[in-house]
């Protein structure tokens, strides 16, 4: 690092941090819908970066006809999308749990490999439907160019646009699973599946509805992708094993865990990609994590009580 | 008020309750008293619905609830408290009193809950794993009672129990006979608490009712002879 001045390596730490953070919140919406999914049912959506990838494809469908046929929205359709791909990849993750999942509950190594099974019917789907090729929406023109606030940092605007998204999203499911009275159907099932119903709560709704939720975050997750890479029908794969390590990393059943993990994860790997390459940045990522998972094998955040 | 009729329970190929059937009446406390592994666990656990009966009919005030799921049968007016608590341990002890309340849409805890047990709403905001045994027997039986039962299961609510809160259970229950429309089934071992708060006591053996007594005629020789191991 001898050959970088002090100032400079301050840019490049606050440039690369920042790239982090955009890596962050794309794997924090994720890990978000995964953990919830994964909390409540214990069901691994295999499936769940190609959630993403619907969420990413519709954003992308959207940016195309708008600017076929309603030009003068362009600055605005980009928040419109979001919301769609919300929409779309719920409504898909509802049917997904009421045709397959819900069916193999009692079968969980079933459910691993049915999801898996979706997840290779759906990235054929996307090449079907919008061809192998890498696709990008165009980005609102407020969305393109950069802050900077001292001579050497360059900042994305785009990127802080995508840490604003994640952080609403990130208190919004806080405030359902904490404050909303489906959220506490949820803590309870995820606890006590068997007692959940015999106290009156419809355990199978609350599936449906919890399923529903944390595709719908992952399409959310797959709008704020556009932003910062473009989508192929592989996209979601990329994407899902680094959102495994974040929730195993940050401990199963804790939130906040997950945002903490989240963090360190896509920070290690961002910063330490400016300075080796890319793949000994992810080996290095991940051997700190085995070791710190040798010693916390319940994740970072493991709630303490008596069981 | 629940009627029961040939009800047969197995675990797998091996029948575990053999066809019972029995009545309790509109503000009746029955007490099943057993000894261990008799099928007082396995006779509650398909009454609330999360064993499956094999045959017969569970009928909860007019309505047919047998192979229906637990929280139809929460829905019809049955409670449930199990064995061994099974409260919710990270969530807090309000918390853990709002679950039951899905079915019985009340907003807020009421108030005679708290004023029964007073315990709770001291500790309301602590997680309910931090409970001492005797707390959450009674968080447990709070939780039943917000989801307004006309029949409440009670599970062995003193096993695991110091005696004194075994009479504070007692009087709660008796308490509570008084302030509400309610029919109780509690399963048992102790029978100074059954013979506190039962009208009628049913010995179970191996699957099959075996002895019967109402209060006012309880024969402690007898029923303590059948409980001796």
């Amino acid at each position: 690092m001898g050959e970088y001045t002090y100032s400079e390596l301050g840019s490049i730490l606050a440039m690369q941090g920042f790239a982090g953070i955009s890596l962050f919140s794309v794997l924090l919406l994720m890990a978000l819908g995964l953990a919830i999914i994964f909390g409540q049912m214990g069901v691994i959506n295999m499936a769940h970066g190609e959630f993403m990838a619907v969420g990413a494809y519709t954003t992308y469908f959207l940016s195309v006809l708008t600017e076929q046929y309603l030009p003068s929205l362009m600055p605005y359709y980009f928040i419109f999308a979001i919301v769609i791909a919300f929409l779309v990849a719920g409504v898909l993750g509802y049917l997904a749990e009421f045709a397959l999942i819900r069916h193999l509950y009692k079968r969980p190594l079933d459910t691993l490999l049915a999801t898996w099974g979706l997840s290779l019917i759906m990235q054929q789907s996307f090449r079907s439907i919008f061809g192998a090729r890498e696709v990008s929406p165009t980005l609102p023109e407020w969305l393109l160019g950069s802050y900077q606030p001292t001579e050497t940092i360059d900042i994305p605007l785009n990127g802080i646009f995508v840490l604003v998204l994640t952080g609403v999203v990130t208190l919004g499911v806080f405030y359902l699973l904490y404050k909303s009275s489906w959220g506490l159907r949820v803590r309870a099932t995820t606890q006590n599946r068997v007692m959940s119903g015999a106290v009156g709560i419809n355990t199978k709704k609350v599936d449906r509805y919890t399923f529903a939720l944390g595709c719908g975050i992952a399409g959310i997750a797959g709008a704020a992708f556009t932003t910062i890479a473009s989508t192929g029908p592989t996209t979601g794969s990329l994407y899902i094993v680094d959102t495994f390590m974040v929730v195993v990393f940050g401990g199963a059943a804790s939130l906040f865990g997950t945002i903490v993990s989240a963090f360190t994860i896509a920070q290690t790997q961002s910063i330490l990609e400016f300075f080796i390459s890319g793949s000994m940045a992810k080996v290095y990522t991940l051997f700190a994590l085995v070791l710190i998972l040798m010693f916390k094998p319940e994740g970072l955040f493991a709630s303490k009580v008596r069981r | 008020m629940l009627t029961v009729s040939n009800l047969k329970v197995s675990y797998g190929q091996s029948e575990v309750i053999h066809g019972l059937d029995f009545a309790v009446a509109k503000n009746e406390t029955l007490a099943i008293m057993g000894r261990n592994g008799m099928g007082k666990t396995t006779l509650f656990k398909s009454l609330i619905g999360i064993l499956p009966s094999t045959e017969g009919n569970i009928n909860i005030d007019g309505v047919d609830v047998t192979n229906t799921e637990s929280y139809r049968r929460v829905e019809n007016g049955i409670a449930y408290v199990p064995q061994g608590r099974m409260i919710f341990p990270t969530l807090t002890v309000q918390e853990n009193i709002e679950t039951g309340m899905e079915v019985s849409k009340l907003k807020k805890i009421p108030d005679d809950i708290y004023a029964l047990f007073p315990v709770l709403h001291e500790m309301r905001s602590r997680k309910g794993g931090n409970l001492s045994g005797g707390q959450q027997q009674q968080l447990a039986i709070a939780r039943a009672l917000v989801t307004n039962p006309k029949v409440l299961l009670l599970d062995e609510p003193t096993e695991g129990i110091q005696p004194s809160i075994i009479k504070d259970i007692a009087n709660v229950l008796n308490e509570l006979k008084k302030l509400r429309d309610i029919t109780i089934i509690v399963s048992e071992q102790v029978l100074s608490f059954t013979q506190a708060v039962a009208d009628r006591i049913i010995v179970i053996d191996k699957g099959e009712f075996i002895h019967e007594d109402t209060k006012d005629n309880v024969n402690t020789d007898v029923i303590r002879k059948y409980l001796s191991v």
